[in-house]
Parts: C-alpha cells; structure tokens; sequence
C-alpha cells in the first residue's frame, strides 16, 4: 500500500500576520508545520502499523508531499521524524501565492504519477482556511473522496477505505476503494513525538525536490484577485465587571440594551 | 436572462435559513435561481420549503445519488446545471459540505473561488474576514463563473414570501461522482435548539463547565439560542464534538456569543470572532477571552448564569 499524506508549512498560529501587497505575509513570520496536518500523518503510521508496519523493503510506505518555498522541507523532515518514509517538496517561484485550484493541481499531478493508493491529509491549513483541497483533489483523481473523518479503516487485500464522519446531518459511514482520498479530524488522534531515534533517522531520509517543469504541467495564474485589504476597526473595549452578586442583573440590562431581548 | 445560481441549503430534509441569505446577496448581482437537488419523490416538497427571499426561478433535480453520493454528486449535477445556464456566478452556503461542492465545481468549471464570503456586492466584489476578522479582504474572481461560498448570519436575509417557477430537470450523475458511498447516516439528536451556524445567539461552555451543561442550557433556552461548546469540553466527552466552536469545529458569527467558562485559546477565538456582541463569563479575570468582550463578568458561571436565566425569564412573563 502506497499512502502520501499531503502536508502544508503554514506561520505559526500564534504569531501576529500581516498582508503584503494583498497576500499573506509569510516571509517575515515563524513557520511550523499545520498542525492539522500531524493528525494526518499519525493516521497514515497509524494504518501501517496496523498493517505490518513501513519499515524499508515492506509492503507499505508514506511519503510526505509538500508545496512551498524551501524551508518546507523542515515540515516535511518533522513527518519523517514521526516515521513516514519519504518526503518530496514542489517548490517553484511560479507557485508562489497559488490558491487551492493550483495547490490541487499540482498535488493531484504528484499524486498520480507516484500511484498512491491512499491520500490523506488535514480538513484545512490555519493559515487559508478553505477545507476545499482534499476534495478538489478527489474531483482532479477521478477518485473517492472521504473527508471529516473521525475513524478510518483500510483493508489493503481488498483495497477499500471505511470511515466515520460527524456532519451537518448526523453521524455517516461511507467506504470507498483505492484511490482514496481521506481528510481525518483533530479528535482522529494523539500525533506523536519524535522519538530521538525517528530524529536521527529522518536525517537520512531522502526528499525529493519536484518544481512546475519537472511535474511537466502549466500555471494558469491567478483565478482570483485581491482588490484591497484593510484593518477593520478594532472592537472598542468592552465593559468588565467583577460579580457581586448582581451580575444577573446587569447581564440583562447589556441584553436589553443590546435589543437582544 | 442574465442569472446568479444559488444552491438551495438543505441540513439533512430541512431547508436552512441561509438559503434566503444566499438569494438576498444573489438578488444584488442578476435574478435569482435557486437549485435544489432532492431524493427521488421529495422534488417537489423541497421546491416548496424555498418560498422565502428574493427567487424567481427553482431547478429541482432528483437523485439519490445526492444521499448516497455525497458532495461528488452534488457537484456533478451542479456543474451540469452551469454548463447549460451559463450563470453570472454560484452562491453556496459556506459549511463544510457547502465548500466542499464549491470547490469540486470550481475544478470542474475551470473557475475560480472564494470560500467563507461574508459580504458580496452588486459587481461581484467578495468581502472575507481574516486574522480573526481583524482585516477585510474584497477579492475578485478573475477567471470562469465566480464560485463564492457564504458564510451563514452574514447578510440579512429578504425574507419575502415568494412563488417561483419551478422546472424539474432530468440528469445523469457520471459515475466518477459515485466512488464514495454512504451506508448509513444517523441524524443527530433533536434537541429543539437552532442549528450552530444559523442561530442569532450561541451559548457556549468550556473547561469551566466542569461538564456539568445544565445551567449554560437553561441559559441558552431562556434566550432561544444554540448551545455551543469549546474543544476541552468536546474532547472531555461532556459535549458532542458536533457543537464545537473553533478553528477545527464550527464557525459562528451570531448577533450575540456567549463564553461560558471558556479562556479564549486562539483557536477557539477563530470560530467566533466575528460575532456581533460577545459577552463572557469567567472566573480567572487573566482568561484571554475577556479581551474581546463587549461585556465580560469575572465571576462563577454557576451563580451568574441562573440570576441571569431568571432575570431573562421573567421579563418574558
């Protein structure tokens, strides 16, 4: 069974962002891996355990995909580190600033030509928020799609995926056969550390660096444009109170004023 | 006939109220179509249900497929019906399932996209908001039909009482659009409380709760609001993942939040940012969450929120 995990570098949740001539400014900003994204990885270990393992020579591999500049390749180290076996970065000055449509592209196009069976990914980066790349590259395969899964279940002699999904209308189970491509939600899993020996390990793991040419596909360019992005007006600070027993009370009275009730 | 195509929102049988939304913002650009995609021998119902907002005309498309299919069948009935009606643009709901379909017609239509709209002007200039709606973007698409998603409780619907013309359209669902298949569904538990993402007040609780959700649902009952819940009360097991509010679980923007025993971890904060008026209660008067407060009340949710109750309920008698 060959299993990629498509993985994003993202800035940091919790440093300050700031747009760049309409984009995100992501240059001057810490980079880590999306967090999303570990639970992917865990999920993919957690499949081959399952299933004899991916040690070398054996029946199954992970291999991290990646778009981004080249400092994602320290993402894509941290997946080997938690055990996947290979990594391989797109990395292309005619990629920067892609939106999904491209990201899915290209993604789907390493995708196919490396013949995974299993794809999984995160539901959405923290940085862009869209939750639209895993389908689109479902739509791009020809393939199925299970996404928002909170279970999964792969049985690789017949070839099939199960999972569990929690959505607008109730909790789902729906299966599908390879290829596949699979979101998994944060309640999936505990990810892993690194251990210090899936450290020293990763050090030796080989990625493979792929850019627009070698992929042997075209850039449209851009399918949307920023007209403006400004500073909204910060909320005016609010009224604090420490409860003296009339906190009720004045709760009411915000509601009222507020003409909420 | 230039027209705007918006796919009519259904959660599960029942039409949502972001559907008269998604015409309102529609109404701006050209006339209204709204396309519902229903079980076989529910066309007609379903056409009937979407009588409110700005519509002048409804294309009804019956499958199972939509059931059993899921998003990919969706989309391929979707992107059949751009094909032959050459819209302006597509509005969709902006929810998991929503965006999903958008992103799939997008692929398809070779057209671009702009997901979690919250604003969407008359020549099509889309609003988002982001860092934790501290920026506005107005974007554009530049390339195919314009495939937007919006957000819901962003725009006020036009609510007005409508009689479309409705047409039934007979169409294939190619088979690429039936790989994943859905063998069963259980519809979540009635609670009576407004869905999540459509409710004009969201009463959220947290750590603080200490799993015990009685007096935020009592709160939240009083109000006729949504009962939320943050991560650790999700991942505890004291509330159902499905009410969680965050960047992982559901986006709200209601007129009122209510933070109940919650500190306000970025994470959390993405999902509700955007609300109109946020109100919370805390017993650590350091919790983050007091930052965006327009009103906050250091004290114990187990003492305050039944005075509150009480005070909400009784100016209702």
């Amino acid at each position: 069974m060959k299993i990629a995990v498509c993985i994003k570098q993202v800035p940091d949740s919790w440093a300050e962002k700031k747009m760049v001539d309409g984009l995100l400014d992501r240059v001057n900003v810490d980079a880590v891996l999306n967090d999303l994204d570990e639970y992917a990885i865990e999920e993919a270990m957690r499949i081959v355990e399952a299933h004899g393992g991916n040690d070398e020579g054996g029946p199954h591999t992970i291999t991290v995909i990646s778009m981004g500049p080249e400092r994602a390749s320290e993402s894509i180290r941290k997946a080997l580190s938690m055990g996947a076996n290979g990594g391989i970065l797109i990395c292309d000055v005619a990629l920067a600033g892609a939106d999904a449509l491209t990201t899915s592209k290209v993604l789907s196009t390493v995708i196919s030509q490396g013949e995974f069976d299993l794809i999984i990914c995160g539901t959405e980066s923290t940085d862009a928020r869209m939750s639209v790349v895993p389908a689109m590259i479902a739509e791009r395969l020809g393939c199925a799609q299970l996404t928002y899964a909170s279970a999964v279940t792969v049985d690789p002699s017949a070839k099939k995926v199960a999972i569990t999904r929690v959505t607008e209308t109730g909790v789902e189970e729906m299966f599908g056969e390879f290829p596949v491509v699979v979101s998994v939600v944060e309640k999936i899993n505990e990810p892993r550390y690194p251990s210090f020996k899936g450290i020293m390990a990763a050090k030796k793991k080989t990625i493979e660096t792929m850019n627009v040419a070698s992929l042997g596909i075209s850039i449209e360019g851009q399918w949307s444009v920023v007209v403006d992005a400004s500073l909204r007006p910060a909320r005016a600070a609010g009224v604090i109170i420490t409860d003296d027993g009339t906190a009720g009370d004045q709760i009411v009275a915000f509601l009222v004023e507020k003409k909420l009730i | 006939m230039s027209n705007v195509l918006i796919l009519a929102d259904f959660i599960g049988a029942k039409l949502s109220r972001t559907t008269a939304e998604l015409a309102t913002a529609a109404a701006r650009i050209a006339e209204v179509t709204a396309v519902v995609l229903a079980p076989v021998g529910k066309g007609s119902e379903y056409a009937a249900a979407v009588s409110h907002g700005p519509i002048t005309n409804i294309l009804v498309v019956e499958s199972d497929s939509f059931t059993t299919h899921g998003v990919a069948a969706s989309a391929d009935v979707l992107n059949q019906i751009i094909t032959t009606k050459a819209p302006r643009a597509v509005l969709i709901a902006s929810h998991a399932f929503g965006k999903e379909v958008a992103g799939r017609v997008a692929v398809k239509s070779n057209s671009g996209i702009i997901t979690d709209a919250v604003d969407i002007s008359a020549d099509l200039i889309a609003t988002q908001l982001v860092f934790g709606g501290s920026t506005a973007v107005h974007s554009k698409i530049s390339h195919g039909v314009p495939i937007i998603t919006v957000r819901p409780n962003s725009i006020t619907p036009d609510l007005r009482e409508v009689h479309p013309i409705i047409e039934t359209l007979i169409m294939e669902i190619g088979e690429s659009a039936k790989k994943s298949v859905v063998t069963s569904v259980q519809p979540p538990e009635e609670g009576g409380r407004p869905e999540l993402t459509e409710a004009d007040i969201v009463v959220s609780g947290g750590r603080g709760t200490n799993g015990d959700f009685t007096a935020v649902e009592a709160f939240a009952d009083s109000l006729g609001a949504a009962v939320g819940a943050s991560r650790a009360a999700t991942d505890a097991g004291w509330y159902p993942h499905s009410h969680q509010v965050g960047q992982t679980g559901k986006t709200v923007s209601p007129q009122l939040y209510v933070a109940c025993g919650i500190s306000g971890a970025i994470q959390h904060r993405a999902g509700m940012q955007t609300s109109k008026a946020i109100l919370v209660i805390n017993k650590d008067p350091e919790a983050p969450i007091f930052e965006i407060a327009d009103f906050g009340v250091v004290g114990d949710l187990f003492s305050v929120l039944p005075k509150a109750t009480e005070g909400i309920n009784a100016r209702k008698a």
